[in-house]
């Protein structure tokens, strides 16, 4: 079929929004979109490390971005240095690491600007099972540890006297959204990830009275964003990130407007 | 008979080169209430969450008995208004919460009409009662609060105290609490533990209700929940909190829980 790469695209983004959804609300109730936005500088780094030793560039990415949380985590712990300063310094030497290291690879002729900022065409089915794969697992860990990430957002030492394993969860939380930027790289890009979760979590905050609700709400959000973007990609010939993030500020736009209009 | 279900025994706490906490032994015992009162900065919050388990003592030891069932009223709970939160999904700690398990525990701290509120518009009296709601539905044989009447009205701390009291009589259960006031505290407390870093003196409260002058000045409500409480100190403190006589030190904890 002409259209393949369309509709790829398309069950890709949706399954991502899905996961983003609810992961991208816990990165705005506690403030970790910078986190987010290292993990996802990182996450080119993986791509040139993949090229670099010919493996599997979804494995690539996967292992490095886990494993930059896990190093992020464990950093944390160090006194001489606050959290945003270790993130600043975390994405850009990643970032520019995965830029030195594919200069470095000169036969292999590297589309760039397709792992910056997203591309439609690059979605296979192989794609798809990861997507498939990553999303299904993070919703059975979402459902089965919900209370205590619920809890522990709330409070961390309320969560550790009720029996919550804070430490354990929180790492949980995070590998999840290292788990998700890995597998939505190839369609939003590495500079664009941080926002489909932050802008549709965001829009349905006005809109919840409860967390469920605002997680279910993001995820609805996430995937008009997706439908809306990638249409217009196709039928404008724009980028795809860029176009899924255009399509995700409308959204957010047209919900914050109201409430202040509203209020006068 | 009394059974203890903490005991500490000469614990300390260093954060950094500062000794928050030094040689503190004490037992908390069931059904007796504890206030733990002290200056500020005086360690009084660490020594509590070091009961809790959420500080490790530096040296010493914490015994708690098995699954001893805690619940932890925080001194204030600061919860981001991004998160979107009713009174009652706050209160739904585990899906085995049922909803006739948290409408006893509203009716029982009084604050049934908040139940579908937003948690982010209470009064710093309602947040107390919500957050001992959420206590309560742990069933807990400890009650620790970290300054429960703070930033309360003394109306509201008659009340809140009333409330502590009537919780302890029907449900049995202990309670440890940490007291602003250095020489008020609540009257149906067992036992006070005065701390400057180390335990200064300990004992039981009087009874004021007697007291003419106290009744005039505060009115008999607040007569019937506060009790006085004497120092008994041997040794005296510079402003950096360091003991300037040290001459016959007793750190001996006497006071024994009798009703």
């Amino acid at each position: 079929m002409l259209y393949d790469f369309l509709i790829f695209a398309l069950i890709g983004g949706i399954g991502i929004a899905i996961v983003a959804g609810p992961l991208g609300a816990f990165v705005v109730w506690r403030r970790m979109s910078y986190f987010g936005d290292s993990l996802a500088h990182s996450a080119l780094l993986g791509v040139a490390i993949g090229i670099f030793l010919e493996v599997n560039l979804n494995i690539a990415i996967i292992v490095c971005c886990l494993l930059l949380a896990v190093i992020l985590v464990a950093m944390q712990k160090q006194k001489f240095i606050a959290t945003d300063t270790l993130l600043g310094i975390m994405a850009h030497s990643s970032l520019s690491l995965g830029l030195v290291t594919i200069s470095f690879v000169e036969d292999a002729r590297v589309d760039l600007m397709a792992f910056l900022f997203g591309d439609l065409l690059s979605i296979l089915p192989e794609d798809l099972w990861w997507i498939g794969i990553g999303g299904l697992l993070i919703l059975v860990l979402l459902y089965s540890y919900w209370p205590q990430l619920i809890a522990m957002t709330i409070n961390e030492e309320l969560a550790a006297i009720e029996g919550v394993a804070v430490a354990k969860v929180k790492l949980l939380l995070m590998l999840m959204i290292a788990l998700v930027i890995a597998v939505a790289m190839k369609i939003i890009g590495v500079l664009l990830i941080t926002s489909l979760l932050i802008i549709p979590a965001a829009s349905a905050r006005p809109l919840s009275n409860s967390p469920e609700r605002m997680a279910v709400l993001a995820a609805v959000i996430g995937c008009a964003a997706v439908v809306m973007g990638l249409l217009a990609s196709f039928q404008f010939d724009t980028p795809a990130g860029p176009s899924v993030v255009v399509a995700a500020m409308v959204i957010f736009l047209a919900i914050y407007v109201r409430p202040i209009k509203a209020q006068s | 008979m009394n059974q203890d279900i903490v005991k500490l025994e000469n614990v300390n706490v260093v954060f950094g080169d500062r000794q928050v906490v030094q040689n503190v032994s004490f037992n908390l015992h069931t059904d007796c209430i504890t206030t733990l009162i002290g200056p500020n900065g005086a360690g009084k919050t660490t020594l509590v969450k070091t009961v809790l388990g959420l500080v490790k003592p530096t040296s010493g030891s914490v015994w708690r008995k098995d699954n001893l069932a805690i619940g932890y009223v925080p001194q204030k709970l600061q919860i981001d208004s991004t998160f979107p939160l009713t009174v009652k999904r706050f209160l739904q700690i585990s899906r085995k919460i049922t909803s006739s398990q948290i409408q006893d525990a509203v009716v029982s701290v009084k604050v049934a009409h908040l139940l579908n509120s937003s948690i982010h518009g209470l009064s710093g009296g309602e947040m107390q009662r919500v957050l001992i709601a959420r206590a309560l539905l742990l069933n807990p044989q400890l009650l620790v609060l970290d300054e429960p009447v703070q930033g309360v009205d003394i109306n509201g701390q008659i009340e809140l105290y009333q409330l502590i009291s009537d919780i302890r009589k029907v449900r049995k259960c202990s309670v440890l609490m940490i007291s602003h006031d250095l020489h008020l505290v609540m009257s149906a407390t067992d036992h006070v533990i005065c701390m400057n870093h180390h335990i200064c003196c300990s004992g039981h409260p009087e009874k004021i209700t007697s007291d003419p002058s106290y009744i005039d000045l505060f009115g008999s409500a607040s007569a019937k929940t506060m009790a006085m409480y004497a120092h008994h100190h041997n040794h005296n403190h510079d402003l950096h909190g360091d003991v300037l006589q040290s001459s016959d030190q007793s750190h001996a904890h006497t006071g024994e829980c009798n009703h």
